[in-house]
């Protein structure tokens, strides 16, 4: 297994879905069953590869590299293709494989108008390389390829299979699909983002000395205070907005609603799960250690932005009527959490953000596969007229009530620790910043729960609990079927296993966590 | 079994004090007491279905063997006292080691017990009353889950464990409580339990939070020995800590003004609020107070102040609005909120053993009476008092364990309650406390009125419902012979000056309980407690046993003023909904989405549009003019990009791609130039 070990593993891990892109692209459109035959197979290949890279992987070291290579990728701007995973990235990308591999599972026998599972398959497997890509890339320039490569399949995802109602801008007169709006919306969102981070990417390998967009040396450089005065807090912010709007941050996430309700079920599972974690996990491996005395500078406004975003996305979630979106604001709050924990500086924090990342990932996924489930048996997403849902699918609404306590936080399952944890680092951060500040935060933050909670509990009387309304007498609906039941099932286990064990995740993050917040913060 | 696995760390007895056992292999297993409940609940509600009794087998089940193992444990308890803990880690961050584990002493032993036998009563009286009823099987799950929940609380040595325990009872709770989800008001009533709880809660989350961060351990061990050690990182943040801890205890004990949820709790079926109602659920804060009492025995001592403030107020305006409801249950509900009210004034004047003991008998009582109530419920089809009447003739069961649970409640010698109550009274007297004193002796007689009061309304007089009501089945009122034992003599397992046992079992523990109470019984004040008591009956019986007045005016009193105050709870119902819920839920949140739409969004489509225009003025530029090479390669290269985008007709993409592009790379160029 040498051979694993020195880069190939990972290669596998990221460029198997590309290659199976390629291979499906090739075969003929009318041949679907063999197209999805060919998607499986890579999304699983890539699966396994990941399992393997975490038994290969040394848990008694996880702040080192690991199954890492380092080659001469574009030297003309001394940019390598240098990827390896420690403890913090390992579990993202084993995340993505997974909630890929179930995408490809439930896109199995549910596919989005106007069909066309070619070109879907397609997409799916282009983006998976993109996300596992980001996770393990440590050059900059190849992070910011792999960060943007997610960009154009989510964009047709969403432009294409997406939600085709029109609707009505405040303030223009034309009405559009709200599939082209979300679409374009979203695209644009990001690329204004990540042009700043390529500027910011830019300015770092114009002042690094010898010039490198190597993470690794530029977090050297950083500590040694290379990056410092307001050269690096202008660069922290490049960054942070790259970063911000995809996590995102308020008030960078008004793309986010409109995506995730416009996109097709599996493009907002992947948008969800996966792709929002790339901003966070930017700050947590691009800026925290590259720009250590600047993110202490930046750590009260991103705490402050933080928690605005959790009582903000909560009481929008209170507004909404429809499911989809309530969902979708919903990740507004809890993405609030992660950056809450983020901004700490702390061993405890940064802990939490990372399994934070992880439960946000298993859990929205989850809940937005059966809103996309519901919607597609009753055609409609609006909670009004749904109700009864218990009764018409107890399956699917036993599993929408265990979701949603998950994402409220529930101790015991693993949306818990990620928001315990969060509260817990805010109440003592890193020496220096403002006690105060944060212990409000903390406050704030945990009576944010108590409106996540408010908001799970009231959707799901709304969808779940009374007497079906009169629009659905008489019609059969077929609960849960046996491919939304084996992309589920691991889902649902996997909110159940990190809840009740958590060292699932600490046990590859705590040590590299440690070992970040020493070297960057000497905490 | 896990032991076996090797995935305990070995570390029993670590905290045993020498005087105490470290309880053997009895000890050492009882994780199962925590574990078979869970396991049930879960394989009632996979395959409960498939059984004979649909799963209820499973629920009383387990139910029984934590019973059976939690009096074993009681017994083994009286010898020497046992006390041990022993976890394993579950996750480790830096130095904060996260862990499920077990904790068996006197406190935790108390609790098992009680909810082992008050449980397996309940479960198996609930096999009568739920026959029939919808969703049979799930009931039994969500019951079954409950009690673990309950049992993982208890069963907790540190605060992390504690929460899980304790948000798990709230999830059962809703799910109990909203059975009937059918009705919106049932499933109201369960989302209010859910989120009056979560409000406190943050309380919880904030005080474990603040213990852990400055203890550097989440192990109640390790906490309670920083209290007595006199840790002055502790001590600083003691206040605010044990007070945030107390804010969550006021959640589940539902003590003013979190008491709302309680009444409400009604909604689910009769063996759900007799289980809640004494051994589970609202007795978990009482019993997190007892579990750092060393801490606010000592260091926490300000807090206390305001848990005796807190019970007081609770025990007396709670019982007045008992003496105005018409449904039964209700009547015990608040009935509940004053005892507990009670427990955790007993608490705040330090007097654990007290606290302990009236939540060990009021178990017995409460449980009991609420079961009676639910034989009446299930005979007459209704709650209400006015719809029973007379049923002593046709439930003579009911009506005698009812009878014997009210007096052991009013406090009357020698059932449980006098005893229990005599010393909460007597512990009142001794720390100094008159006024809360005078006030506890008031709801003492409140106490013994509204159940004199309820018990001459449903039992005496002309039966005023409908049909011909009949005694419950057997299944249903063999429970209720059993409980009415336990109420009638579980007093005298603590009788001041004569036998102290229960002081001794409930103070075996790691760290020391400083309080002693064993003082001699104190004739004096049992005497007063127990002629409040009678002239609360007195009082009742007069107002309420006259045929005519049982016919006729159902609520004597209906004084001016007070009694529409009463009627309405003191209205804090709707000074909740309209001061809180309706401002957050439809006015803030409704702000917000504006915001989202109108401001934000506002800002996002008029950039777009300003976008849209440069792109325009761009494009005219270097289309006519060929102006600037730059420019024209960067938006010839967006526009390449934009016509493969063309098919989804948005048309203006490539525009603002250009745009930005364009902005970027001028950007990009002023940055490197200028730095």
């Amino acid at each position: 297994m040498e051979w694993f070990d020195n880069g190939w593993g990972l290669s596998l891990v990221v460029f198997l879905p590309l290659v199976g892109a390629f291979a499906v692209m090739a075969i003929p459109k009318t041949n679907e069953l063999v197209a999805k035959q060919t998607g499986m197979f890579f999304a699983a290949a890539s699966f396994v590869a990941s399992v393997v890279a975490i038994l290969r992987f040394d848990f008694g070291n996880t702040a080192r590299f690991q199954l890492d290579t380092d080659l001469t990728w574009i030297s003309s701007i001394s940019s390598n293709f240098h990827i390896g995973v420690d403890g913090i990235s390992l579990p993202l990308v084993v995340l993505s494989t997974f909630i890929t591999l179930l995408a490809m599972i439930y896109s199995w026998d549910h596919w989005p108008e106007p069909h066309n599972p070619k070109m879907f398959i397609v997409l799916m497997l282009v983006l998976a390389t993109g996300m596992a890509g980001t996770f393990v890339a440590l050059d900059l320039i190849l992070f910011f390829v792999f960060f943007e490569l997610v960009l154009l399949p989510m964009y047709f995802m969403i432009g294409i299979w997406g939600d085709r109602t029109p609707m009505k801008l405040p303030g223009f007169k034309r009405e559009v699909e709200t599939r082209l709006y979300a679409a374009i919306k979203f695209f644009l969102f990001t690329l204004f983002g990540s042009a700043f981070m390529l500027l910011g990417f830019i300015a770092l390998f114009f002042r690094s000395a010898p010039h490198t967009f190597d993470m690794l040396a530029l977090s050297e450089m950083g500590r040694a205070g290379l990056f410092t005065g307001s050269f690096g807090f202008w660069v922290f912010g490049a960054l942070f907005l790259g970063f911000a709007v995809k996590v995102p941050m308020w008030p960078l996430h008004t793309w986010l609603p409109d995506a995730h309700t416009a996109a097709p079920t599996v493009g907002s599972v992947l948008l969800a799960a996966i792709m929002l974690k790339l901003g966070s996990y930017g700050f947590i491996r691009i800026s925290l250690p590259i720009l250590p005395q600047e993110a202490r500078e930046w750590a009260p406004a991103i705490a402050i932005l933080a928690v605005i975003a959790i009582i903000y996305g909560s009481l929008a979630c209170l507004a909404q009527t429809d499911m989809k979106r309530l969902i979708a604001f919903s990740s507004v709050g809890h993405m609030g959490f992660v950056m809450l924990g983020i901004a700490t500086l702390t061993d405890v924090g940064i802990n939490a953000a990372v399994i934070g990342m992880v439960a946000h990932g298993v859990i929205t996924g989850l809940l937005f596969f059966l809103a996309g489930s519901m919607s597609h048996r009753y055609h409609t997403r609006e909670m009004a007229r749904l109700g009864g849902n218990q009764k018409l699918m107890p399956v699917m609404g036993g599993i929408l009530a265990f979701t949603a306590m998950a994402s409220l936080g529930l101790p015991g399952l693993a949306g818990f620790w990620g928001e315990f944890m969060a509260l817990f680092g805010s109440f003592n951060p890193l020496d220096g910043l403002s006690l105060g500040l944060f212990r409000s935060a903390m406050v704030i933050g945990a009576i944010g729960t108590v409106l996540t909670a408010g908001y799970m509990l009231w959707m799901l009387q709304r969808v779940n609990l009374g007497e079906p309304k009169a629009e659905w007498a008489g019609r059969e609906f077929h609960d849960v079927d046996r491919f939304e039941m084996a992309a589920w099932a691991p889902l649902v286990l996997a909110i159940l296993a990190i809840g009740v064990f958590p060292k699932i995740v600490f046990a590859a993050t705590d040590g590299a966590v440690e070992q970040l917040v020493r070297s960057a913060f000497g905490g | 079994m896990l032991a076996a696995l090797g995935l305990f760390a070995a570390e029993e007895g670590e905290h045993a004090a020498l005087t105490l056992s470290d309880g053997g292999v009895l000890a050492e297993w009882a994780w199962l007491i925590v574990v078979v409940p869970l396991v049930a609940a879960f394989a009632i509600i996979f395959f409960g279905k498939q059984m004979k009794n649909k799963g209820w087998e499973l629920a009383v089940g387990a139910l029984g063997f934590v019973g059976l193992y939690g009096v074993a444990l009681f017994i083994a308890n009286m010898g020497d006292g046992i006390s041990f803990s022993d976890q394993i880690e579950i996750a480790r961050i830096g130095d904060f080691a996260i862990e499920w584990g077990w904790v068996v002493d006197g406190l935790s032993i108390t609790l098992y017990a009680l909810v082992g036998v008050v449980g397996t009563a309940v479960f198996i009286y609930a096999k009568g009353y739920m026959e029939g009823e919808i969703r049979y099987t799930f009931f039994f799950g969500a019951f079954t889950f409950f009690a673990g929940s309950m049992l993982v609380l208890v069963s907790s040595p540190n605060l992390l464990q504690l929460i899980v325990g304790w948000e798990g009872v709230g999830l059962a709770s809703y799910l109990l409580i909203g059975h009937y989800w059918e009705e919106k008001e049932n499933s109201d009533a369960a989302i209010k339990a859910f989120m009056t709880n979560k409000i406190a809660d943050v309380g919880l989350v904030i005080g474990v939070i603040i213990m852990g961060a400055t203890v550097g351990s989440f192990r109640f061990g390790d906490v309670l020995e920083a209290a007595v050690t006199g840790d002055s990182a502790l001590e600083e943040v003691a206040f605010w800590g044990g007070l945030a801890l107390f804010i969550g205890a006021m959640g589940k004990s539902a003590q003013f003004p979190f008491h709302v949820w309680l009444p409400d709790a009604m909604a689910g079926p009769t063996p759900v609020s007799s289980l809640m109602h004494a051994a589970t659920m609202v007795t978990a804060g009482v019993y997190l107070v007892g579990r750092m009492f060393p801490f606010y025995e000592d260091m926490g001592s300000d807090v206390r102040t305001i848990i005796i403030a807190v019970g007081v107020i609770t025990l007396f305006s709670m019982g007045l609005i008992a003496m105005v409801q018409d449904d039964v249950k209700k009547v015990l509900a608040y009935s509940t909120l004053s005892q507990l009210g009670y427990m955790t004034a007993a608490m705040g004047a330090g007097a654990y053993t007290a606290a302990m003991f009236h939540l060990f008998t009021h178990a017995f009582f409460k449980g009991l009476l609420f079961l009676c109530a639910g034989s009446m419920i299930h005979a007459v089809h209704s709650n209400n008092m006015s719809d029973m009447g007379g049923l002593r003739r046709f439930m003579p069961t009911t009506y005698k364990t009812w009878l014997i649970g009210s007096l052991a409640l009013a406090g009357i010698v020698p059932l449980s309650g006098f005893f229990s109550k005599d010393e909460i009274l007597a512990s009142l007297s001794h720390e100094g406390q008159t006024v809360a004193l005078v006030i506890a002796l008031a709801g003492a007689f409140i106490t013994a009125f509204y159940m004199t009061r309820a018990t001459a309304l449903s039992f005496f007089g002309e039966f005023k419902g409908h049909g011909e009501p009949h005694e419950s089945p057997s299944v249903m009122t063999r429970p209720l012979v059993g409980l009415a034992a336990l109420a009638a003599v579980a007093g005298f397992a603590n009788v001041p000056g004569l036998f102290t046992g229960f002081t001794d079992w409930v103070t075996s523990r790691a760290i020391p309980i400083v309080e002693h109470h064993a003082e001699s019984f104190n004739f004096g004040l049992a005497g007063i407690g127990l002629a409040v008591g009678i002239a609360g009956i007195a009082a009742g019986w007069a107002l309420y046993s006259r045929d005519e007045a049982t016919q006729t005016a159902r609520d004597r009193l209906e004084v001016p003023v007070l009694y529409p105050v009463l009627r309405n709870k003191y209205y804090m119902d709707d000074i909740y909904h309209h001061g809180l819920v309706r401002p957050i839920r439809d006015t803030a949140a409704a702000f917000v989405n504006w915001t989202n739409t109108y401001i934000i969004d506002g800002v996002v489509n008029g950039a777009a549009l300003v976008s849209k225009f440069l792109a325009g003025i761009v494009y005219g530029g270097f289309d006519q003019h060929g102006i600037d090479f730059g420019i024209n390669v960067a938006g010839a290269a967006a526009g390449e990009a934009g016509t493969a985008l063309s098919y989804s007709q948005s048309g203006k993409v490539q525009q603002y791609a250009a745009a930005l592009f364009v902005g970027v790379v001028l950007l990009v160029a002023g940055f490197i130039i200028f730095t």
